[in-house]
């Protein structure tokens, strides 16, 4: 009964405005999907430099905590892109998302990696010394990245 | 050139792998965190050439720390999309989108070799002044935008607006994509 009342949730928003547009369009889901890209190797750089530093692969010179400000403003900018490139996404094909098991595991994935990066992993490291712990928040924090990279182009297989 | 492709085509492993159900797949998702890799480290560093990130580190010293991420990430790209086009040759010879971003990835390596080739002269200097000159704050910002515009184009390879096999197309279209078009098949087409 529950998730009846989601799928019927579902096509509202398959049959909102944006997501009408959108689909009306030849051009706006692939240039959309460019920017989501983008945003996702703006992302990906920020997680790639701050976590390899937390592995203790790169940089190792500077503190972690230093790594962390500054690739910081980097990951908002590419998460809000891909938030914001996204959502019209997923609005023009809320259907065949509600029925992809790729599209759950990248949201599931999506907001473990958000909770995880902005309330555990920032606050410890911005907050602490180095230590042998911040290699395993860098591992997470990689490793749920990836599988939401990875599951979001699968969603274009399914 | 064509007949390179199809037989290039042809060849078992090109079949293989543009049949299999999962190994496709898994190679464009890859292609795709590698891209994440060599873009996203990219960035960084023309974040710091311009002067937006990591001042803390010289440029040399920075190069030094992330370059060496960015060209894994940038053979790992290539191996994939090598793969990538393997598994379907004439399709992505005879794609515009392909074609420009052949194209924008030339211009983007110029501009890498320009770089580089002055900086390996110069960053003595842009280390002890802690400045760098504004052609290559220009050259590394054209870095950025080329690559950007590479994926966008990649991404579109996906599409087949423009595919020899789509007729009728403009001419320009058929010249950019060496794509002959018998002359019958217009008169065809234009029949229906």
């Amino acid at each position: 009964m529950e998730s009846n009342q989601l799928l019927e949730i579902i096509y509202l928003l398959e049959d909102s405005y944006i997501g009408e547009y959108v689909r009306g369009s030849l051009w706006l889901f692939p240039v959309i999907q460019s920017f989501h890209l983008i945003g996702l190797g703006i992302l990906g750089g920020a997680v790639v430099i701050g976590d390899f530093r937390l592995l203790g692969i790169l940089m190792k010179t500077e503190t972690t905590s230093y790594v962390i400000r500054v690739t910081k403003p980097w990951f908002n900018f590419g998460l809000s892109i891909l938030i914001l490139t996204g959502i019209p996404l997923f609005l023009s094909e809320a259907v065949k998302c509600y029925y992809s098991r790729a599209f759950w595991i990248k949201i599931s994935c999506l907001l473990m990696g958000t909770i995880f990066v902005y309330f555990i992993r920032n606050p410890i490291v911005l907050s602490r010394e180095e230590n042998f712990f911040m290699k395993i928040l860098g591992v997470l924090s990689f490793s749920i990245w990836v599988v939401t990279a990875a599951s979001g182009r699968w969603i274009g297989f399914s | 050139m064509f007949n390179f492709i199809d037989w290039l085509a042809s060849t078992s492993g090109s079949i293989a792998l543009r049949e299999s159900l999962y190994m496709y797949p898994w190679i464009e998702s890859a292609h795709v965190l590698f891209i994440t890799i060599f873009f996203g480290t990219l960035l960084f560093v023309d974040l710091r050439l311009t002067g937006y990130g990591f001042k803390n580190l010289s440029i040399s010293q920075m190069n030094a720390k992330i370059l060496p991420l960015t060209l894994i990430g940038f053979l790992f790209m290539i191996i994939t999309g090598l793969l990538l086009f393997y598994a379907l040759p004439v399709r992505n010879y005879q794609n515009l989108f392909f074609r420009i971003k052949l194209f924008l990835m030339l211009l983007a390596g110029l501009n890498a070799w320009y770089f580089h080739r002055t900086m390996n002269r110069q960053s003595k200097a842009w280390d002890k002044n802690s400045f760098i000159p504004f052609r290559m704050k220009v050259s590394a910002t054209i870095s950025l935008v080329l690559w950007g515009l590479v994926i966008i184009s990649g991404r579109m390879i996906a599409y087949n607006w423009f595919d020899c096999d789509k007729q009728p197309q403009s001419e320009l279209v058929n010249f950019l994509i060496s794509c002959t078009v018998d002359p019958e098949i217009y008169e065809y087409l234009n029949g229906i």
